[in-house]
């Protein structure tokens, strides 16, 4: 119960912030305007717009994630309005928690409506609706599980702004983490090796999420890969929101 | 009786500048506070009010010490649900609107949907907000900010309340109102512990008053017993007689049309001054004691702690 009023005030800060129609709007007309490349080519219309659409949701929800989610937090702390909610009869780990799930439902929504725009637009173009393409936003939401948890771990101990460019970093990184496996079989060194590999599993491997061109190529996705990814983005999440809320337990508010 | 609050031997350090330095900032401070008292707790700014606050509330943690609420350990969530806090400064949810504000917390504490209502309703009405339960707080003033954050306090309606500098940004009306809300407190027998740094906000409604300075209590009791004998002077205001007669008697700070305000010593003074204006037939308008001020203890104690270094 607390943690849902915490979560619900949470959605209810994000979505009266005009920075999320601002990010939206970009998003819908990105994804609008993808009708407009895909004159350009012939005969692809449609791969076009899934294309450059998918891109659109995944860049915006995790721009959403980072803005609205570092917000959250280091704001509450910058603002001293924690002080004032940590006084009543809560738990630490209840308003993190409450905070993730409110930017959770935020995202979602957001995913939503960039879906339905990406839907309609493809709709005028081919007169179906390509329901598979949900597929990847989906997983896209699950990769934002990831990034949410981060912006939150990080906005626990640095500044809004350290701690936006942080998360983004991760965002990076987590999408070229996979190169070190391929680094890994080019080092002679058994501890340049090691170092590869640890990093490798530290690291979140984002990529897990990434079935864009699979869409676009209306190639086939097995169940196996997509139940993994869930899993592999429910536990990472887990790991890194237990890490902020040891750190949020013994932050001292001066 | 279980203390409503009980502060043991409490020290807090902070870090600060570029070498990290450790700054002492509350040193062996113990205060006991009894179920039903109204306390005031006053101190310079800077004295360490707010980061004795702010431990009490679990916010931080003390080096040493410990603080027990109702003789349970404070950061206890249970404990917390008996306890209303008002912070220092008014920093809410500047997008809700305030009836949301209050809904939001009484949330925290797992209320009914029907109790809340009637809960928020006379909450708004006692502090005076019921026409701006719709306006989103961005919208508040300082003062209405500072009245509904004193309403959130009392939401669970706590048996013991603490209040951070609660009139510190309020006009002449939302003191008297805050005061008024403390005394209510005081009469239906809850605990008030509020911080200030201006005497006349605690002398008329504290049974008792601690005063800490650089992080120590200096010195704790009734406020009369602390401020005692701390009359210097008395200002008299009176009319119907030319400064002309007055200045060779007594001393005239200064003079308005008719009016002529002088200063006298003592009962004696007082008395000498009565007499003075009957004779010569001219008007009292008023007797005004000049205490000396907190501030000036303060600034007492502290040159008296320069002078023990």
């Amino acid at each position: 119960m607390k943690v849902y009023s915490i979560a619900l005030n949470t959605f209810r800060e994000a979505i009266r912030d005009r920075i999320l129609y601002l990010l939206l709007l970009f998003a819908l007309l990105m994804i609008v305007s993808s009708r407009i490349v895909s004159l350009l080519t012939v005969g692809e219309e449609t791969k076009i717009i899934i294309d450059i659409g998918l891109s659109a949701i995944s860049l915006f929800g995790v721009l959403i994630a980072v803005l609205i989610g570092i917000g959250s937090v280091s704001k509450e702390i910058e603002k001293r309005t924690i002080y004032n909610i940590l006084s009543k009869p809560i738990h630490r780990y209840q308003f993190l928690l409450g905070k993730y799930g409110g930017l959770l439902l935020t995202i979602l929504i957001m995913n939503l409506v960039m879906s339905l725009g990406l839907l309609l637009t493809l709709y005028f173009e081919s007169g179906r609706f390509e329901l598979y393409l949900l597929l990847a936003v989906g997983l896209f939401f699950c990769e934002l599980f990831i990034i949410t948890a981060f912006a939150i771990f990080f906005s626990t101990f640095t500044t809004p702004i350290l701690s936006s460019i942080f998360t983004l970093a991760m965002y990076v990184m987590g999408h070229l983490s996979w190169n070190l496996l391929a680094l890994k079989e080019r080092i002679a060194s058994f501890w340049g090796k090691g170092l590869c590999l640890l990093l490798y599993y530290l690291l979140p491997n984002l990529e897990n999420f990434n079935i864009k061109n699979e869409v676009v190529h209306q190639l086939t996705v097995g169940w196996k890969p997509i139940l993994l990814a869930l899993g592999y983005g429910v536990s990472y999440s887990v790991v890194i929101l237990l890490l902020a809320a040891l750190i949020f337990q013994r932050k001292d508010f001066i | 009786m279980i203390p409503a609050l009980e502060i043991k031997k409490l020290y807090k350090s902070f870090r600060t500048g570029f070498f990290l330095r450790k700054r002492l900032v509350l040193r062996n401070l113990s205060l006991q506070i009894q179920q039903g008292e109204v306390f005031g707790f006053l101190g310079p700014n800077g004295a360490g009010k707010t980061t004795t606050i702010r431990i009490i509330n679990g916010l931080s943690f003390p080096d040493q010490g410990e603080v027990f609420i109702f003789g349970k350990e404070h950061t206890n969530v249970g404990v917390k649900a008996r306890v209303g806090f008002l912070p220092e400064e008014p920093y809410f949810y500047h997008y809700l609107t305030g009836w949301e504000f209050l809904d939001f917390y009484s949330q925290l504490f797992g209320y009914s949907r029907r109790y809340r209502h009637k809960r928020i309703g006379f909450l708004l009405e006692l502090v005076g907000l019921q026409d701006h339960a719709d306006l989103q707080l961005r919208k508040y003033s300082r003062g209405m900010l500072q009245r509904i954050g004193l309403a959130q306090t009392l939401i669970n309606d706590p048996q013991l309340v603490i209040l951070d500098e609660p009139m510190s940004s309020l006009d002449p009306i939302g003191r008297r109102m805050v005061r008024d809300i403390i005394i209510d407190l005081g009469n239906r027998g809850k605990t008030v512990f509020f911080s200030s740094h201006i005497l006349s906000d605690v002398e008329m409604i504290c049974h008792r008053v601690a005063i800490i300075i650089g992080g120590r209590i200096i010195s704790v009791g009734k406020i009369g017993e602390l401020v005692k004998e701390k009359i210097e002077f008395h200002e008299i205001v009176l009319a119907g007689i030319p400064p002309d007669k007055l200045d060779s008697e007594f001393e005239v700070i200064s003079q308005e049309t008719d009016r002529t305000l002088i200063k006298v010593e003592g009962e004696e003074g007082i008395r000498r001054a009565l007499s003075f204006i009957k004779i010569h037939k001219g008007r009292v308008i008023s007797v005004n004691p000049q205490k000396r001020s907190l501030e000036d203890i303060f600034i007492d104690e502290i040159r008296k702690e320069g002078e023990r270094n």
